[in-house]
């Protein structure tokens, strides 16, 4: 395959496109030399599964959807999952956003939350020292078409010392298959503030049939002594692709949480890192995962740990049905100097057919010796035992397999921290799991 | 109709191995039998084999609770026909809570839309977790999950209490008990005790029997019941071991299927 071929993009008309949106001209030009690294990058490597298999190059065109005037008009699919009574919500439709609401409350403090191409243009000063710094443009092919190519997105950015009580709620939706939908999001919490960020990543049921790609970055900056909440459920149509890079850094005591329900029904590389630059800053990763049909899935959760006593802890759990396969990658990393730091993590993997295969790689990497750090995974099907104890007090065995299997994920979900993300979660585990 | 339990000529195995070699036992409601033995003469095969645990497989013979045929239901069947087996070593389920698991085996019984209510669920699981001396914290635990071996047992005589069988047998239910938990664990199956609910109690200590008094007591080995008698038989066998009985039957290894 040329390279050409492999990269739909170039420089020209990555520019052309940046500047046709009158985007300023640092960003036109970051994403010029994006487009061009991308021509010449390669696609990442992850463990055990050969994402170049999967149809990468049906990322679509720029496809700008007109705004809405009022939530009603949306899909039905979108409407279910905005929050009631919120005032804080940013929607993207396809390439573009289609609603941006901030409630007066929170402007006056300070407080932005907005679409990542509006941000760049009215507040390019804050926006442009964080862009594409946690995730490199030039990490690999996938980052650097994704900063060549992104549109719509989130901007959000806390002033120190501001907590904001209530989640802040981003839908990000795709109607059509040949649109290129590829949100970009920054958050950016200043010193000592507080806030809870929630994203879901829909497809209109039943309106995209054919391949296309959803690529996007996810970059936190958790400053000294604040704390971020990061919920996202991706739920792609079985036609897609999903590939989805998250990454947080974490200043001197800094709270960074990430609650993540991937159960896009197509192939899914979700690679979520946290990176524990301050002395005492931590972080907790919670993920849940169904896999159905012939779906393939890289699920990557990672602790990287610079400070003194930073903390760590991941916990991932998916379910596989069908011949549905889940490459399961935990990685801590503890560097020297990073004394005292605690990192631990967990990987479950219940399989609930011969053909569905799990696979759980725990990996440790310690350079410091005054560490504490453990690791646990399993990969197993319903246990025959507990199948057959549940039926001994009457319980059919479709409801005793389906109390086992909501049993593995529930001690997971029943600790998700944000109510709308565990609810949300909990439905959409009912349909995918028993649909 | 009053409760009528007959097991007839029952033979099972494991993994191929013969284990059970014919065993006739008939129990009428407001009975309590017992059956003794040493270790690995096939007790709990029995209670396995009766539940439908899938790795026994019965080879001949029938069990017939009021007139149903139980070896030809799944596992469920018979229990919503009125079994139940309180577990020598029961599973742990992680993320089900007690509760939950409760109310689900309640409503198994029951039609859909006629469901139990959950304030009457309540009431009724503190009730009998209070006869128990359960902390009542355990209803929201995972099932079983951590328990120790005397919660364990507590929390199968509960779900005995809750489920209201024909038919319950006890597997061991005084292993892992201490002298206390021991009598409440008694004092449960004692206010069970009913004309419509029969007993089958296995045991290999008589202690249990101080407290729970047998109306039959019988005595297994080599996969057969080998004497039966009232509760003085019970008596003499906590006195006098079992070598008698060997020596009476002239029976030399009274295990089966061991290695």
């Amino acid at each position: 395959m040329s390279t050409q071929l492999s990269t739909p993009t170039d420089r020209q008309s990555a520019e052309a496109l940046s500047r046709s949106k009158n985007e300023p001209n640092w960003l036109v030009d970051l994403r010029g030399e994006a487009a061009e690294l991308a021509g010449t990058l390669e696609w990442p490597k992850p463990e055990k599964v050969k994402i170049e298999r999967w149809n990468l190059i049906a990322v679509g065109s720029y496809d700008q959807a007109a705004p809405a005037n009022a939530i009603t008009d949306l899909p039905e699919v979108v409407r279910e999952l905005v929050a009631e009574g919120t005032e804080n919500l940013v929607i993207q439709q396809n390439s573009s956003p289609v609603w941006t609401q901030l409630s007066a409350e929170l402007a006056a403090k300070g407080v932005i939350f907005t679409d990542l191409e509006t941000a760049c243009k009215e507040h390019g000063d804050l926006v442009k020292p964080y862009l594409f710094q946690a995730v490199a443009k030039d990490e690999d092919k996938l980052t650097a078409l994704h900063a060549a190519l992104w549109n719509g997105g989130v901007f959000v950015y806390v002033p120190r010392n501001i907590e904001v009580e209530i989640p802040l709620q981003a839908i990000l939706f795709n109607t059509k298959a040949e649109a290129s939908f590829a949100p970009h999001i920054v958050i950016v919490a200043e010193s000592n503030s507080r806030v809870t960020y929630v994203d879901y990543v829909v497809t209109e049921p039943g309106a995209v049939t054919e391949p296309f790609v959803y690529h996007s970055v996810v970059e936190v900056y958790v400053k000294s002594g604040a704390h971020v909440r990061f919920g996202s459920i991706h739920h792609l149509g079985g036609s897609g692709v999903d590939l989805t890079v998250r990454r947080a850094i974490i200043e001197n005591d800094g709270v960074m949480e990430w609650v993540l329900g991937d159960l896009s029904d197509g192939s899914t590389l979700s690679d979520t890192k946290s990176v524990l630059k301050g002395n005492g800053s931590q972080s907790d990763a919670k993920v849940i995962s169904i896999g159905k049909n012939a779906q393939q899935m890289s699920l990557t959760t990672q602790a990287v740990h610079f400070g003194l006593r930073s903390d760590s802890n991941m916990v991932t759990r998916a379910v596989m049905k069908d011949s549905a396969s889940a490459i399961i990658n935990g990685i801590t990393k503890i560097e020297k100097g990073a004394t005292k730091a605690n990192g631990v993590q967990t990987e479950k993997v219940l399989m609930l057919s011969p053909k569905a295969r799990g696979d759980a790689n725990p990996i440790l990497l310690i350079d410091e010796d005054d560490v504490t750090a453990g690791h646990a995974a399993s990969v197993g099907q319903v246990n025959p035992e507990q199948v057959y104890y549940l039926m001994s007090r009457g319980i059919s065995k479709q409801n005793a397999e389906r109390l086992v299997i909501y049993g593995f994920l529930a001690p997971v979900v029943s600790e998700i921290p944000i109510d709308a993300v565990r609810e949300q979660l909990e439905k959409l585990l009912v349909r995918k799991l028993e649909g | 109709m009053a409760t009528h339990f007959v097991i007839d000529g029952l033979k099972a195995a494991i993994e191929g191995k013969e284990i059970l070699k014919g065993i006739n036992l008939e129990i009428k409601g407001g009975e309590i039998h017992a059956i003794m033995g040493p270790n690995g003469t096939g007790k709990s095969t029995l209670a396995s084999a009766l539940m439908g645990h899938p790795k026994y497989e019965v080879t001949e013979g029938s069990a017939f609770l009021d007139g149903e045929d139980l070896l030809e239901m799944g596992v469920d069947e018979r229990a919503r026909a009125g079994l139940f087996l309180a577990m020598q070593y029961p599973s742990e389920i992680p993320g089900v809570t007690n509760s939950d698991f409760l109310r689900s085996a309640i409503n198994a019984r029951r039609e859909e839309g006629s469901e139990i209510s959950l304030i009457k669920f309540i009431r009724q699981m503190e009730g009998k977790m209070k006869a128990l001396e359960m902390n009542p914290e355990f209803a929201h635990r995972y099932l079983n999950e951590g328990f120790s071996g005397g919660e364990k047992k507590r929390n199968e005589i509960l779900q005995m209490t809750l489920l209201d069988p024909k038919i319950v047998v006890l597997d061991e239910i005084d292993s892992g008990l201490d002298i206390d938990a021991l009598k409440i664990v008694s004092k449960g199956v004692n206010e069970m005790r009913s004309e419509d609910r029969g007993f089958l109690i296995i045991t290999h200590y008589q202690r249990l029997l101080n407290y729970i008094t047998p109306d039959f007591v019988h005595v297994m080995m080599q996969g057969r019941i080998v004497k039966s008698g009232g509760p003085e038989l019970a008596e003499r066998l906590e006195n006098e071991g079992y070598d008698w009985v060997k020596e009476e039957l002239g029976i030399v290894d009274e295990t089966v299927g061991q290695a």
